[in-house]
């Protein structure tokens, strides 16, 4: 994989944060993306429909994704899982049992909601759990802010994920994405 | 009170009898993915396969899990060993599975009525729901209680050329499984990644 070894193209860095999500999986042969959706998601996730090269779903729970990627993972097809904050603090059985024990890459991509002008108290509440338990698992997470950066952090990760055999979250921050805005 | 599921017009089976009747039948290295407890206690006791998967945990997502094999190797045959306690927790996967409609997966479901291994309290469902009639209704059209063992063979025969996923319900006794799974998630992943061929041994 030549990939690794390449540094972050003009045009990579020119793309909105949702092009380089999708170029980066393509880059890193991730086909399969389940999701639960989330406003912020919303253009990734069309955009991943409209392109052949990705299978991509929803699922009725984000565990239900996760143990989606990881059979697809153990037949030999790489995936990742998209979700917002309230569906990552659905996982903490299925982190703990199945991903970490079994080592499984699994590659998790959270709309940080609850945070930086949140207007519901359960929103910011629940966002409050997620790092604790992410650190409680000595799992490797990065929260995205800068555009600029975006692209090494998820490349880089992915990478990381895969030949260490450990799942990784990147948390994509509103300084990132804009968030979602108090609109009704 | 355990097995006072809805009169149905099937016979009350043993999990490791038909376990072992699924296996036997198995010639094309097809893969079985065996839901926590019990359900994959019997699948090691009946004969260990490299193209068995051994849930440890993760109670509910033997059916995800499956799925996601059968997504990732479309010509492979993808079996799935289900309890109904793990199923009534991750209902929703039954419609993401219709959807998805991976004519390579069969489910099993395995029902008692109970939570046998914590203690054999019953389900919640246990009195009133019907597990196949909620698969039909969450689109897996696909879906039979088996009668007997003889029925549950041919359905398990019949699903192996269906042009859609299946789902068999059985309903089974409280007896408890037979052997004890090895309990090491990395050995077992990488011997079942073997089994799938995506792995070759060290």
């Amino acid at each position: 994989m030549a990939a690794a070894e390449e540094k972050t193209s003009p045009e990579i860095s020119e793309m909105s944060w949702h092009g380089i999500v999708l170029q980066t999986l393509k880059r890193n042969d991730i086909r399969l993306v389940p999701y639960v959706p989330d406003r912020v998601l919303t253009t990734l996730i069309r955009n991943l429909h409209a392109d052949p090269f990705f299978t991509t779903f929803p699922t009725a729970r984000e565990e239900e994704a996760v143990g989606i990627v990881s059979g697809a993972w153990m037949g030999g097809m790489r995936g990742a899982v998209l979700m917002q904050t309230s569906g990552f603090a659905t996982l903490a059985n299925v982190l703990a049992s199945l991903a970490i024990p079994y080592q499984i890459p699994l590659i998790m991509f959270v709309s940080e909601r609850g945070t930086l002008g949140e207007f519901n108290y359960g929103q910011s509440l629940v966002c409050r759990t997620m790092r604790p338990v992410l650190d409680s698992l000595a799992m490797e997470h990065h929260t995205a802010t800068r555009l600029d950066e975006f692209e090494f952090i998820v490349d880089r990760s992915i990478k990381q994920a895969i030949t260490t055999q450990a799942p990784v979250a990147l948390i994509l921050s509103p300084l990132l994405t804009g968030g979602k805005v108090f609109d009704k | 009170m355990t097995n006072e599921t809805p009169a149905r017009n099937t016979k009350v089976m043993n999990r490791f009898d038909l376990t072992s009747r699924l296996v036997a039948k198995l010639k094309n290295e097809e893969a079985v993915i065996g839901g926590i407890g019990n359900t994959n206690f019997d699948l090691w006791a009946a004969g260990h396969r490299p193209q068995n998967f051994y849930m440890l945990g993760s109670m509910g997502l033997a059916f995800p899990i499956a799925l996601g094999v059968a997504l990732a190797q479309p010509e492979r045959r993808v079996f799935a060993l289900e309890g109904d306690g793990s199923l009534l927790m991750q209902l929703g996967s039954l419609s993401t599975i219709a959807t998805l409609a991976p004519k390579n997966l069969t489910m099993v479901v395995m029902d008692n009525g109970i939570y046998q291994i914590t203690g054999a309290q019953p389900t919640p469902g246990a009195a009133v729901a019907d597990i196949v009639a909620i698969a039909v209704a969450s689109g897996l059209a696909n879906s039979a209680w088996a009668a007997d063992e003889e029925d549950f063979e041919r359905l398990i025969e019949q699903s192996m050329s269906a042009a859609g996923p299946t789902l068999i319900g059985v309903r089974i006794d409280d007896k408890p499984g037979v052997g004890t799974t090895r309990r090491d998630p990395v050995q077992i992943r990488e011997r079942f990644m073997h089994g799938m061929s995506v792995r070759e041994p060290l």
